[in-house]
């Protein structure tokens, strides 16, 4: 099945203009992007992006209606998920439960008819590599969720394969869990050197896992960059609101913070709150303001001021202590500075 | 450690390529059978059926005509003893469906609402194997216990009630000789068939009403008759429809348990059978079996409007 | 609706009609039983005046009895086989996927039992009749066969319904082709509804006979033997003992068919 052609440079996956069509509703459209072999990428977006679709797509549980879809070089165009070199992660684990759990992990070596003892040794590495050596003869339904991930991820990386697709496999754990097999996650991606894809909708998994990610809006990709770069320098409005918090500006305020008329997006922790009278360095911009209300958060403080034409909003670190800082009550007059380069213009945004 | 490749493509891996590419033709594959099946030898069947009660018998030779006529149809409706089958059958079919509920409820209520699971358990197994087995042998039974010399007698007599059986036995219409060839009698032996497909649709309706609904109606200030008849009912409502369809459809054909047990005046069942069976007349028994598939078809309507389909 | 947790007790009125409604499904099977064992010949006379077994002795030394119970076993055990088969194929069809005249598929496949027993019997009846086509074993297996599908399908689309969809698609995922899946996944996550729907068909034909009588010409099934024997009664002791085999040959899989539909259901519960 693989070409000959294949190399290091040839990328794990590629799109070329894909559409996915479920009767009128068009829920991938025209999709071109290419993840590199070795990657972690990650496909953000929220529910009916499109990007669980593009995901199936790659594993070949759905067609596409238009376009080509390459792995690893080869166009894979009605190609079963059984003549793949791809596996899932399911959200919901699909662990198949007349079997118990080492039989799950064996399933694709009895498949592929490995002998027994064989296929017993690789499902104890496998199970242990998953720290879950010992649990080879329970049944899925006595596990854990977490453990049920765990057998899920061993069964899908028995057969090594050159692509591992994760769908939003954190979904189902509390936040405690979700947290540790995030960092777990990343390093056994590190340590098997496989391409992992990974779908989320939590802009905070993908940023903390991925290498790239790519935002999904209506079928659509909005941007695909590193994590910095999307934080950074958001493409459209819809990412600078999806991918963490935002203050979008327009109108006269964009004009006097970003010295253009525009749309532009600006963070909230890069804005400073200083004395009404306090200077400003060159390649900042200011504007005055009253407090309006402040939250506190535990690490931070979210303060809301009223400027001319609107209101933002921006976070402190809290490094005082305390519920609130001084000269942060309602009613404050301050002055806002942001340094001109974190006044992130936006693209229209499709959505 | 590395990747195992499949086994080479052999012709089935081949076969589930082609199917899982054109799921249209696995659909087929899938539904062809049964279809053809049901299709070809059920609707075929009553298609023939349908078709014969418009053919006729010559009346001299006795021989079926097969010619198109309205014959068997003019015949049918002009003798005024098949309206008193139809009119007798539809009365009996009533009765035993009301009788049915009225004993159901209170078995499926004390199951869904008081017993505990082992009890529960129990209920469903004792409900499920009088419905799926030994028809035939239930309806014996009552020949044994309504038997002149059978159990009721005997009881009857034990407890000094003799007169009071002879009594409801010479009430006019109901009554007879004995009970097992009086009307009251066949009345007892179709609750007793076909009261478990009564119970097991009530049970299934009353399961679904959430415990919050009930307790909620408690909140508002209804007391528990209150709650019963205004929550508990209604929605165990579609539960009595969806038996109601089996008790109603099966006395109206069945033709066996006014034959065993009861008064020789025939029912619907027996007219088709006695036409198709000693008179050969089967364009006659098919312009009869028109009738319950008519009334069942109304009612079957009736019962998807009243919500019973959910319930089934 | 769940067991009252207020501790509300059911009322006099209500224990006694459920218990009385129990009573009254169950004493006159009881009484079958009863009668089997007595040593009367000639009438249902009781209190029973005395217990015997010969009667079973006599019941299976007599070759009609022996036919027609050889007759109904290899007849509900072929329609047992041909109902697993389609009703199976319908309930994955129905299953699969939305198709266009799925609801009248469904309704096609209930209408054997929706209808009177007689409808289909007589509907048999006549098809067999224009079609000129003989009585034989396979005209009786046709009928059962017919009302034996939607008990298979409706267990097993009830099974197929609780079943997880990604079990199929992470089978495939894994390297297992369409018919490895079946195999390996599909197979055994059905196999106990399929067998209880079995199970169920089988009870249902062994008892089977309002389509019989019009199926079957002059072959006796034991139902139809019964019926006989009801009719015009000739030994009537040896009646009751068939009865009661009946009742045995048809209790046994519809327990067995409950046994194995709960414990899956135990299992399903268990890992919400």
């Amino acid at each position: 099945m693989r070409s000959t052609t294949a190399g290091a440079a040839t990328p794990a996956v590629a799109f070329h203009s894909v559409s996915r069509s479920f009767g009128d509703v068009l829920a991938v459209r025209e999709v071109s992007f290419e993840i590199a072999d070795g990657e972690f990428f990650a496909m953000l977006g929220p529910s009916g992006s499109g990007k669980t679709t593009c995901l199936r797509l790659i594993a070949g549980f759905e067609q596409p209606s238009g376009g080509r879809i390459e792995i690893h070089g080869d166009d894979v165009s009605g190609t079963p998920p059984y003549a793949r070199d791809v596996t899932t992660v399911f959200q919901d684990y699909a662990l198949f439960p007349h079997m118990s759990v080492g039989e799950n992990v064996e399933y694709a070596l009895m498949i592929r008819k490995v002998a027994k003892a064989e296929r017993r040794r690789r499902a104890g590495e496998m199970l242990e590599l998953v720290r879950l050596a010992g649990l080879y003869d329970r049944k899925p339904a006595q596990l854990s969720g977490g453990q049920r991930q765990r057998v899920a991820l061993a069964r899908a990386l028995i057969n090594r394969p050159r692509v591992l697709l994760l769908d939003e496999p954190l979904g189902a754990l509390d936040l405690k869990l979700r947290e540790q097999m995030q960092l777990e996650l990343k390093s056994l991606q590190r340590s098997v050197g496989i391409t992992f894809v990974y779908v989320t909708h939590d802009q905070g998994e993908a940023l903390a896992m991925s290498d790239r990610l790519a935002v999904f809006n209506h079928g659509r990709i909005e941007q695909i960059g590193s994590p910095a770069d999307v934080y950074d320098h958001p493409a459209s409005a819809f990412v600078a609101g999806f991918v963490g918090q935002t203050n979008l500006v327009e109108g006269y305020l964009a004009q006097r913070l970003g010295g253009f008329p525009g749309n532009y997006a600006i963070r909230p922790e890069r804005i400073r709150i200083v004395a009404p009278d306090a200077p400003v360095e060159p390649g900042w911009a200011c504007i005055d303001g009253t407090v309006v209300s402040t939250t506190y958060l535990g690490a931070s403080v979210r303060v809301q001021v009223a400027v001319e034409g609107g209101e933002l909003a921006v976070i402190e670190q809290n490094l005082d202590g305390g519920p609130t800082r001084a000269g942060r009550g309602p009613g404050a007059v301050v002055q806002l500075q942001v340094e001109r380069r974190h006044v992130q213009a936006l693209a229209a945004s499709a959505g | 450690m590395n990747t195992l490749a499949l086994p080479a493509d052999g012709p089935l891996r081949r076969l589930s390529t082609r199917l899982i590419g054109g799921p249209r033709l696995m659909l087929f594959l899938l539904l062809a059978p049964p279809l053809a099946w049901l299709g070809i030898i059920y609707l075929g069947s009553l298609f023939a059926l349908l078709a014969q009660s418009f053919f006729s018998i010559d009346e001299f030779s006795g021989v079926v005509v097969r010619e198109f006529s309205f014959a068997t149809y003019r015949e049918f409706l002009g003798n005024p003893s098949n309206h008193d089958i139809v009119l007798r059958t539809v009365t009996m079919a009533a009765c035993v469906t009301v009788a049915c509920a009225v004993i159901a409820f209170p078995i499926a209520y004390y199951s869904v609402r008081f017993a505990g699971p082992r009890l529960k358990a129990l209920i469903y197994l004792g409900v499920m194997l009088p419905l799926w087995s030994s028809y035939l042998v239930r309806v014996y039974s009552w020949k044994l216990i309504l038997a002149r010399e059978g159990i009721v007698n005997w009881f009857a007599n034990a407890l000094g009630l003799g007169g009071v059986l002879e009594a409801v036995l010479e009430l006019p219409v109901v009554g007879g000789p004995s009970l097992s060839t009086s009307h009251l009698g066949t009345f007892i032996v179709f609750v007793y068939i076909w009261l478990p497909f009564m119970i097991l649709p009530v049970i299934a309706a009353l399961e679904r009403v959430p415990a919050s609904v009930i307790e909620a109606s408690g909140d508002l200030g209804a007391r528990p008759r209150e709650t019963f008849r205004r929550v508990i009912l209604p929605l165990a409502f579609p539960g009595i429809v969806a038996g109601s369809i089996f008790t109603f459809s099966l006395t109206l054909g069945d033709y066996i348990i006014p034959g065993i047990i009861g008064p020789s005046t025939p029912y619907l069942g027996q007219a088709v059978y006695a036409h198709q069976g000693v008179a050969g007349n089967i364009p006659m028994a098919a312009a009869f079996t028109i009738v319950p598939i008519v009334i069942m078809g109304a009612y079957l309507a009736l019962a998807k409007r009243l919500g019973a389909f959910d319930a089934l | 609706m769940p067991s009252d947790r207020h501790g509300a007790r059911p009322g006099i009125a209500l224990r006694t009609a459920a218990l009385g409604g129990m009573l009254f499904l169950h004493v006159p099977i009881a009484i079958i039983v009863l009668y089997a064992f007595s040593s009367e010949s000639k009438s249902f006379v009781f209190p029973i005046p005395g217990f015997t077994l010969k009667w079973f002795g006599v019941a299976f030394q007599r070759p009609d009895i022996r036919e027609a119970l050889l007759l109904s076993l290899q007849v509900a055990a072929v329609s047992t086989i041909v109902a697993m088969i389609l009703g199976t194929l319908a309930a994955a069809a129905v299953w699969r996927s939305r198709f266009f005249g799925r609801e009248a598929v469904s309704l096609l496949l209930i209408l054997p039992i929706a209808l009177p027993g007689i409808i289909t019997g007589i509907a048999l009846r006549a098809a067999l009749n224009l079609a000129e086509i003989p009585f034989s074993f396979w005209t009786i297996v046709i009928g059962h066969a017919t009302f034996c599908i939607v008990v298979v399908y409706n267990n097993v689309l009830a099974r197929f319904r609780r079943t997880n969809r990604a079990l199929i698609e992470a089978s495939m995922d894994l390297g297992a082709d369409g018919f490895q899946t079946l195999r390996h996944v599909i197979l055994p996550n059905i196999a106990t509804a399929l067998l209880a729907g079995g199970m169920l068909a089988f009870a249902l034909s062994f008892d089977e006979v309002i389509v019989t009588t019009f199926t079957a010409g002059q072959q006796s099934t034991l139902p139809i033997w019964m019926l006989s024997e009801l009719v015009r009664p000739r030994e009537r002791p040896v009646t009751n003992v068939v009865a009661v085999f009946v009742i045995a040959v048809t209790f046994v899989p519809i327990v067995l068919a409950f046994r194995l539909t709960r414990d899956t259901q135990d299992v399903a519960g268990s890992t919400k």
